[in-house]
């Protein structure tokens, strides 16, 4: 890796630990300015945790980061500057409307007090917030304290946004509606740096996903190259006989037996297809399933082949070879 | 913009919300300064007419309940800040719960401006509660003898009572693991005053208690406050309240900026 100008966000080595529990182990990210960057993983995972710090909430115990160029513990100042945070929880003043909320950021940001409120009622509109602009924060629904949430963050005109997990808890609508305001902010050429514990926002928004699991990346990629690495999905098949296991075992010798649970976990794509031909299977060797389920790929998937075994390189090309 | 920050603008923008937020929710305001008026007029009511007699001979002329009225205000001011500071506390403990101040903290304004907003904007809140109750004191029978010596020295030793509170009051929201204990420790600072000789002299107290009374901060202040209003010499009981402030104060200042530093970030309760 080369130290690059336009990296909006440069991290090497970072470590922290609260306590003896290590959260984060040794990490390594590059954001190329303009980017989506989407850090993955699951609760617990140290995604806020990486947030928290590159946002100056939290000093590193280890390692260097280095936000527009400016380096976090030499100048927090600068940086801080140079960023907007939307984090998991609303940082809304549920006291004041939501128009003074924008105006205080703006105040803070030392903004021209015309400018200020210039900019507050473009936001306003821009995030659909007009009607609710004079009513305080407490009468929004969950979406629209969102939208004044990422619109606080926005009045400085950022080059760096950090999401942290924006659109949990969010209804699918609203969700689209963060997407979209998202790709609009990459578009103006705005770095994006964004948690998620959902493949599918990643793989819908990032330019570039790092997974994180137990505080460490343990893979990084486009959503395709990462994609490549994911074992297809399964139809677990559970028995009521240890013979019926086995004279189905037969069949599908690609199949992950259990004898405990007498089921078999055969790959498959999770399509009609791959139902009917599992159904055909057990068919032809007269065998009745107690309970059949299919089983989609999901990030669990992703990182019990990535965390899960110890040889998931060369495991997940095998599966691959089944389909 | 250069790499400077703007501590005085900053400050002001962060008490213009606090007394936004006050003027917006002023219940809060209300029943805080309405307890220590209730407690006037209880004191001076119900209780004025047999503690007054009590009080052992004619203070400036009076006796019964316009002597206790005279005697009691100066600790009734003192419970006002105490309430008063109660607000303090709960607001504190609010911003650190809801996520605001780790915004702040992620933007390049000056780190103390969020706490000095809070304090001058109780010091506000405080000056108002004691406007308020000294009014109501006026009207019901409270006759100051002090000039305007007394009055300004009796001012800036409220300023400086409140500011001791308040810091302090910062530092127990700051501490609160949520809004309601927030709002249930400084309560021990309204009790503080039933306790010195804000409401009856110390010499009626039984040992233990007159021994506590005597050395609490709260009986040198109200002393002290007592002689300023009254017009009376303030003797060497004036130091020790003014040192007691100070000390408290400086203490809360201290305590509170550790705890801001290193104020947990994650959302609580």
């Amino acid at each position: 890796m080369s130290t690059n100008r336009s990296d909006a966000v440069r991290v090497i080595g970072l470590r922290k630990s609260f306590g003896t529990e290590v959260v984060l182990d040794d990490i390594d990210l590059t954001v190329p300015a303009g980017s989506i960057f989407a850090l993955l993983g699951p609760n617990g995972a140290g995604k806020t945790t990486t947030v928290h710090i590159l946002t100056t909430l939290l000093p590193a115990d280890g390692g260097t980061v280095r936000i527009a160029g400016h380096d976090l513990t030499d100048e927090p100042d600068a940086a801080r500057r140079a960023i907007g945070v939307t984090g998991q929880f609303s940082a809304v003043d549920n006291l004041l409307t939501g128009a003074e909320n924008l105006v205080l950021m703006a105040d803070l940001l030392h903004l021209d007090r015309a400018e200020g409120r210039r900019r507050a009622a473009e936001l306003l509109e821009r995030f659909d917030l007009v009607d609710a602009a004079n009513r305080a924060p407490a009468t929004y629904s969950g979406g629209m304290r969102r939208k004044l949430d990422l619109a606080m963050t926005l009045i400085g005109d950022p080059q760096v946004i950090f999401l942290d997990e924006p659109t949990t808890g969010l209804d699918p609508r609203t969700r689209r509606m963060m997407w979209e305001a998202i790709r609009d902010l990459a578009a103006s050429g705005v770095t994006i740096f964004l948690t998620t514990q959902y493949l599918e926002e990643a793989d819908e928004l990032a330019d570039r996903i790092a997974l994180l699991d137990q505080g460490r990346i343990v893979a990084e990629g486009t959503a395709a190259e990462l994609k490549r690495m994911i074992p297809g999905g399964h139809i677990s098949v559970r028995f009521a006989t240890p013979v019926a296991l086995t004279a189905a075992a037969g069949v599908f010798t690609r199949g992950r037996r259990d004898d405990e649970t007498l089921t078999l976990q055969i790959p498959a794509d999770g399509g009609v297809g791959s139902l009917r031909a599992v159904l055909d299977g057990l068919d032809a060797v007269r065998v009745q399933p107690d309970e059949l389920t299919v089983h989609s790929p999901d990030l669990d998937d992703v990182f019990l082949s990535l965390t899960g075994r110890p040889r998931a390189a060369t495991d997940a090309p095998a599966k691959e070879a089944v389909r | 913009m250069t790499t400077m920050t703007y501590p005085l603008r900053d400050s002001r923008t962060m008490l213009r919300r606090n007394v936004r937020r006050m003027l917006r929710y002023p219940s809060l305001t209300v029943m805080l300064v309405g307890l220590p008026v209730v407690f006037l007029l209880l004191f001076v009511f119900v209780f004025g007419g047999t503690l007054g007699s009590g009080l052992g001979g004619p203070a400036a002329g009076l006796t019964g309940r316009a002597a206790y009225a005279n005697y009691v205000v100066p600790g009734i001011l003192l419970m006002t800040i105490a309430g008063a500071v109660q607000g303090t506390a709960i607001s504190i403990a609010m911003d650190m719960t809801e996520g605001i101040v780790a915004r702040f903290r992620t933007m390049s304004i000056s780190r103390a401006s969020v706490l000095t907003g809070h304090v001058i904007g109780s010091l506000i809140q405080v000056f108002v509660g004691l406007v308020s109750v000294t009014a109501v004191a006026l009207a019901v029978g409270f006759r100051p003898g002090a000039g305007v010596g007394g009055w300004l020295g009796a001012i800036g030793l409220l300023v400086l009572a409140g500011l001791a509170m308040i810091w302090l009051a910062v530092a127990l929201g700051l501490k609160a693991k949520s809004v309601e204990t927030a709002s249930n420790t400084p309560m021990i600072l309204m009790l503080l005053p039933f306790l010195s000789s804000g409401f009856v002299p110390t010499d009626s107290m039984p040992t233990l208690l007159r021994w506590f009374a005597e050395y609490q901060p709260f009986t040198p202040v109200i002393e002290t406050l007592r002689a300023l209003l009254s017009g009376t010499p303030v003797g060497t009981t004036g130091v020790v309240a003014v040192g007691w402030c100070v000390v408290i104060a400086g203490a809360g200042y201290l305590w509170s900026r550790r705890l801001y530093e290193r104020a947990s970030i994650r959302p609580r309760g």
